[in-house]
């Protein structure tokens, strides 16, 4: 087998066993609820279901069976990817996971364009220039330390309220995404923009970049054309973390801005323990994040051929 | 938390307090930034200190600005800020620190387990590690509390069980680049319990990576707890918590914007110090300067 093909296949190996742990753990979470399980999806012991009702729950979601064919079954259905139904909404996650999941994409696509851009921009401007430097590392610092909701109820203070210049809540149109998207990237972009900065000073520190200056080429040129394409590199390798911090932060951010989306749907759910629902996200954004390594391992090679020539 | 793993691959004959022996006069800002720190766990230990009755009530006066009397102004049922801020700092730091901490001492058995134990119990535990951390560390502590229900507790043990892998996989570099070296080999040539080995030779070795590796993740499980308090998976309302405090704020942003902004100064303010001198000492220890 070529090497790519043999590590793409350890890969997805890798991915299928990270799969399983997060559907385990997800299904020991659901049996780790004291109380009985029949009682949590009929709404609780407020709801006072009648035992008749208990007893259809149970049949219905294969409850008196022995754990370890619950464990099968619910495996199983993963396999088909069925999800289940949510306990509170009575509909099929998969529904609304499919619902809710495009806003949420546009959020974090946007954040993530707008995090990176604005860390490049910030790296490019003030790497290797002292004074800048010092201004931007202490910016970088602040955002870095701000928590995604206090920027977001700042932006909504001043732009919504007082300006006036965005509706306070909602989320149809490009309009609504300017504020969420600012504040969920700004920290990012801090990180970001630290890590682009280090590494465009090594690389222009490089014999490479001295042969550009000697060759008359200008120091715009150098940054963006050469030094900027090695900087790439550790800035990859942060994808992953900027993944996560974009899956945490919509869970919030939609929350300050009341739009809709999965991070509102999956904390509704884990509010009202309604463990299907909380399963999907999991292993959703499992898969998600798994694949998502993939692919920047894959862009490694791109990046830096020196790195496919040796694997 | 490479570059903690890549000093450590480099010194891994130092004994653990070296590193931080060579901090020497700390830099304004950093000195600046330690000290906010302290005070903040002053606050937490004594508030009463700073400031009185967080939960007096004053209709009168809600929703109010900075004034005489209450200088942060007043909540939507005329609480003072100050004073909730004051006796917010407890529970905000409990959260904060006190995950860190556990996730610090969970991560280095774990890690010490990995490193040392059987060949297949060691990788079958970094193997968990990476399972728990190939999915974000917010998503782990949501899931955690869905099982467990929400609670100042439980918050900070959702964020303990979603940081203690980042611990455990540094303590386990860092004990497999010592349980190599020639003087470990000599312990257990010489014979000694493999107990005394792991306390007396190998666990003084990881302390100073993990050490710095938790100042640098305190603010991470700050931000966390402050946003599952945000979310109402934290302490219950009543209870001042800077997190808790900016989300009922975020119902009276048309009257009183500075409502939002105390509670999001704090967290910020004290996310920042314990950065700047979790920052400060990683550079130390790895011997370079903070430019």
């Amino acid at each position: 087998m070529p090497p790519l093909a043999r590590r793409l296949t350890r890969r997805l190996a890798l991915t299928l066993f990270v799969l399983w742990g997060a559907a385990t753990f997800a299904f020991a979470g659901m049996r780790l609820v004291p109380g009985d399980p029949a009682r949590v999806i009929a709404g609780g012991v407020q709801a006072n279901a009648t035992p008749q009702v208990l007893d259809a729950i149970r049949a219905e979601y294969g409850l008196r069976e022995p754990i370890v064919v619950q464990y099968a079954l619910f495996l199983g259905r993963l396999l088909r990817a069925d999800l289940g139904g949510s306990y509170q909404l009575g509909r099929p996650v998969s529904q609304v996971i499919g619902e809710q999941i495009g806003a949420t994409l546009a959020l974090a696509a946007g954040a993530a364009a707008l995090g990176f851009g604005l860390a490049v921009a910030l790296a490019t401007l003030t790497a290797g220039r002292p004074r800048l430097r010092a201004l931007s590392r202490a910016a970088e610092f602040c955002s870095i330390s701000t928590p995604n909701f206090w920027i977001g109820i700042l932006l909504l203070a001043a732009f919504s309220f007082h300006l006036g210049w965005f509706p306070v809540i909602g989320d149809d149109g490009p309009a609504e995404l300017v504020l969420p998207c600012a504040a969920l990237a700004l920290p990012i972009a801090g990180v970001l923009a630290q890590v682009t900065r280090e590494g465009l000073e090594r690389a222009l520190d490089q014999p490479f970049a001295l042969t550009a200056r000697a060759r008359g080429a200008t120091e715009h040129r150098i940054r963006v054309r050469h030094a900027l394409r090695h900087a790439a590199l550790p800035v990859l390798t942060l994808s992953g973390w900027v993944l996560g911090e974009l899956l945490a932060g919509t869970v919030v951010v939609e929350t300050v801005f009341a739009r809709q989306g999965l991070g509102h749907v999956v904390v509704a759910a884990v509010r009202g323990r309604d463990f299907p629902v909380v399963t999907g996200v999991v292993v959703l954004s499992a898969l998600t994040f798994s694949l998502i390594n993939i692919v920047v391992d894959l862009l490694y090679g791109l990046a830096d051929p020196r790195i496919g020539a040796a694997a | 938390m490479s570059a903690v793993q890549d000093a450590a691959a480099g010194g891994p004959y130092e004994p653990a307090w070296a590193g931080l022996r060579k901090v020497g006069l700390p830099r304004p800002g950093v000195a600046l930034a330690v000290a906010f720190f302290a005070l903040v766990c002053l606050a937490a230990a004594f508030p009463g200190l700073f400031a009185h009755a967080p939960d007096r009530v004053d209709p009168a006066l809600a929703l109010r600005g900075p004034m005489k009397g209450h200088p942060l102004g007043t909540d939507q049922l005329g609480r003072d800020v100050l004073a909730r801020l004051v006796f917010g700092a407890r529970p905000s730091l409990l959260v904060g620190v006190g995950s860190t901490l556990l996730a610090g001492v969970a991560g280095a058995a774990w890690g010490l387990f990995s490193a040392l134990g059987g060949r297949v119990a060691g990788e079958a535990a970094m193997r968990l590690a990476d399972v728990l951390l190939s999915f974000p560390a917010v998503l782990m502590a949501l899931l955690v509390v869905a099982v467990l229900g929400p609670g100042t507790r439980n918050a900070a043990l959702a964020i303990t069980v979603a940081l203690a892998p980042g611990f455990a996989r540094v303590v386990r570099a860092q004990a497999l680049v010592v349980r190599g070296s020639p003087y470990v080999r000599a312990a257990v040539g010489l014979g000694l319990a493999p107990a005394r080995i792991l306390l007396r030779h190998i666990a003084p070795n990881v302390v100073a990576p993990l050490l710095i590796l938790a100042t640098v993740n305190v603010g991470t499980a700050l931000i966390a707890g402050a946003s599952l308090s945000f979310l109402g998976l934290g302490p219950r309302p009543p209870a001042p918590e800077w997190g808790a405090m900016l989300a009922q704020s975020r119902d009276y942003l048309d009257v009183s914007w500075t409502l939002a902004l105390f509670p999001g100064a704090a967290i910020t303010l004290t996310v920042l110090s314990a950065t700047v001198a979790g920052r400060a000492l990683q550079a130390r220890y790895e011997g370079r300067e903070v430019r």
